[in-house]
């Protein structure tokens, strides 16, 4: 018989299935990566679009962009994938898999980071803007040279934790087919009946993302200190 | 319009399917407070016992808290459900995800209930300790209640965005909402079940969405 070891090892750290996994694994990490690189710049744009927006402090406006980044917190991410992926084409709209990914994602980024950075410019002094329209520059240009580089130092911490949080969420896409991290794991999972590849791809995220909550952690505390 | 309103609010398919999403409405509002509950009061356990600061038992709850907040709780749920029954453990989807997720909401909470509670000056525990208060009482009656000002506001936020991956749940075979309103529409080869959900999604989330934005105005740092 036998030991519970042996069967613990065998079933999820098997060199032979790891070594025939990997490169399955390294597509998938390759599509993950793809995924992060195109939420993250267009939740970051979009975000910045509306956090700037916001500043601008017209009523209705600032009501229509709170329904907005409310309603993208409200709705879980996997949810608005599934309704976007198998929405879409009954609107006749037929989408790829990835556009339906890279448009859901963006709509719950941009909301995330729509709110760090309004939170950011609210944090930098009238003053400042004030200061910036007095020597010359535009609204548009005291924003993107003075505002936004000081409000994005201020919220830092912020914007690296939401960057974990999506790449941590492209995991949801592998529920659509999408060949991401996960999804390749589960697939050379069900071809070999084993489960190594789902743990390798654990350990992918963690060895992937470890530094960056490590680092997190060391800004969080920091800040605390510094207050 | 007309496909608009046939695809995504189409009448027969809503009225024959509200019973079950109702039914799936109540699992995930189930399934969110036991995670909500068990989650927070594990953090609170850890981030209690890491205040004691013995060094080996601290680096143990901080590799516990890195791995939880840099696994996508979708893997770690695949993982419980999928692969533990192979070495023996196995677990339905409603206890996977609550487990994971608790797991996942309790590493975040012990960061930031730590991040709280050493946010507090040292002056604070010296001297609370030099009155004669023992260790413990010095952390429930003069840390804890100034670090509750700083923790609200990230903790309900957290909270918030961890709940809502009970959806994920989906995955793992949980009759939950999405699961529900899948099945549904499946069935149905219609995606109005889908708004449906989504619609119960808002109910839950969107109250709570502005609750948050109350409690950071309310806790919010006076310059």
């Amino acid at each position: 018989m036998e030991s519970n070891l042996d069967v613990l090892i065998y079933n999820f750290f098997n060199l032979e299935i790891l070594i025939s996994s990997l490169p399955y694994l390294w597509r998938g990490l390759k599509m993950t990566l793809l995924l992060t690189l195109i939420a993250v710049p267009l939740g970051i744009f979009a975000g910045l679009m509306v956090a700037t927006t916001c500043s601008l402090g017209k009523r209705w406006i600032n009501f229509c962009l709170i329904l907005y980044v409310d309603f993208f917190r409200a709705i879980p991410p996997l949810v608005l994938l599934i309704v976007v992926y198998y929405g879409a084409p009954m609107l006749g709209a037929d989408m790829p898999v990835l556009a339906a990914v890279a448009l859901s994602f963006t709509f719950n980024t941009s909301a995330y980071y729509g709110e760090i950075f309004r939170a950011g410019i609210e944090s930098i002094p009238r003053g400042q803007m004030e200061a910036a329209r007095s020597t010359g520059l535009t609204r548009l240009q005291a924003t993107i040279y003075v505002i936004i580089p000081q409000a994005t130092r201020n919220v830092l911490p912020d914007l690296i934790s939401n960057t974990v949080e999506v790449v941590k969420f492209t995991s949801i896409a592998s529920v659509v087919a999408l060949p991401e991290l996960l999804r390749m794991a589960r697939v050379v999972q069900g071809l070999t009946f084993n489960p190594t590849p789902l743990v390798a791809a654990a350990v992918i995220y963690l060895l992937l993302l470890w530094p960056v909550v490590r680092l997190l952690s060391r800004l969080e505390h920091g800040l605390a200190a510094r207050r | 319009m007309d496909t608009f309103l046939h695809s995504f609010f189409n009448r027969e398919v809503l009225v024959e399917y509200f019973p079950a999403i109702v039914a799936g409405f109540w699992t995930t509002i189930g399934l969110g407070v036991l995670i909500v509950a068990s989650g927070l009061s594990f953090g609170i356990v850890l981030a209690f016992i890491r205040a004691h600061r013995v060094k080996p038992v601290s680096a143990v709850i901080v590799v516990f808290v890195d791995i939880f907040r840099a696994i996508p709780p979708l893997v770690l749920m695949v993982l419980f459900y999928f692969a533990l029954p192979l070495v023996g453990l196995e677990f339905s989807g409603f206890v996977s995800v609550w487990l994971c997720l608790s797991l996942v909401l309790a590493a975040f909470a012990e960061e930031i209930y730590w991040a709280g509670i050493t946010s507090v000056p040292k002056g604070q525990w010296e001297a609370a300790r030099s009155t004669g208060l023992s260790h413990v009482t010095t952390l429930v009656f003069v840390i804890i209640p100034q670090a509750v000002r700083m923790t609200i506001p990230p903790l309900t936020n957290r909270t918030i965005t961890i709940t809502k991956n009970t959806a994920l749940a989906s995955v793992v075979a949980v009759e939950e909402m999405l699961n529900v309103a899948q099945t549904a529409q499946a069935y149905s080869a219609n995606t109005s079940p889908l708004t449906l959900a989504a619609l119960g999604y808002l109910l839950i989330f969107f109250p709570l969405t502005l609750f948050t934005r109350w409690v950071e105005r309310r806790y919010a740092w006076k310059h």
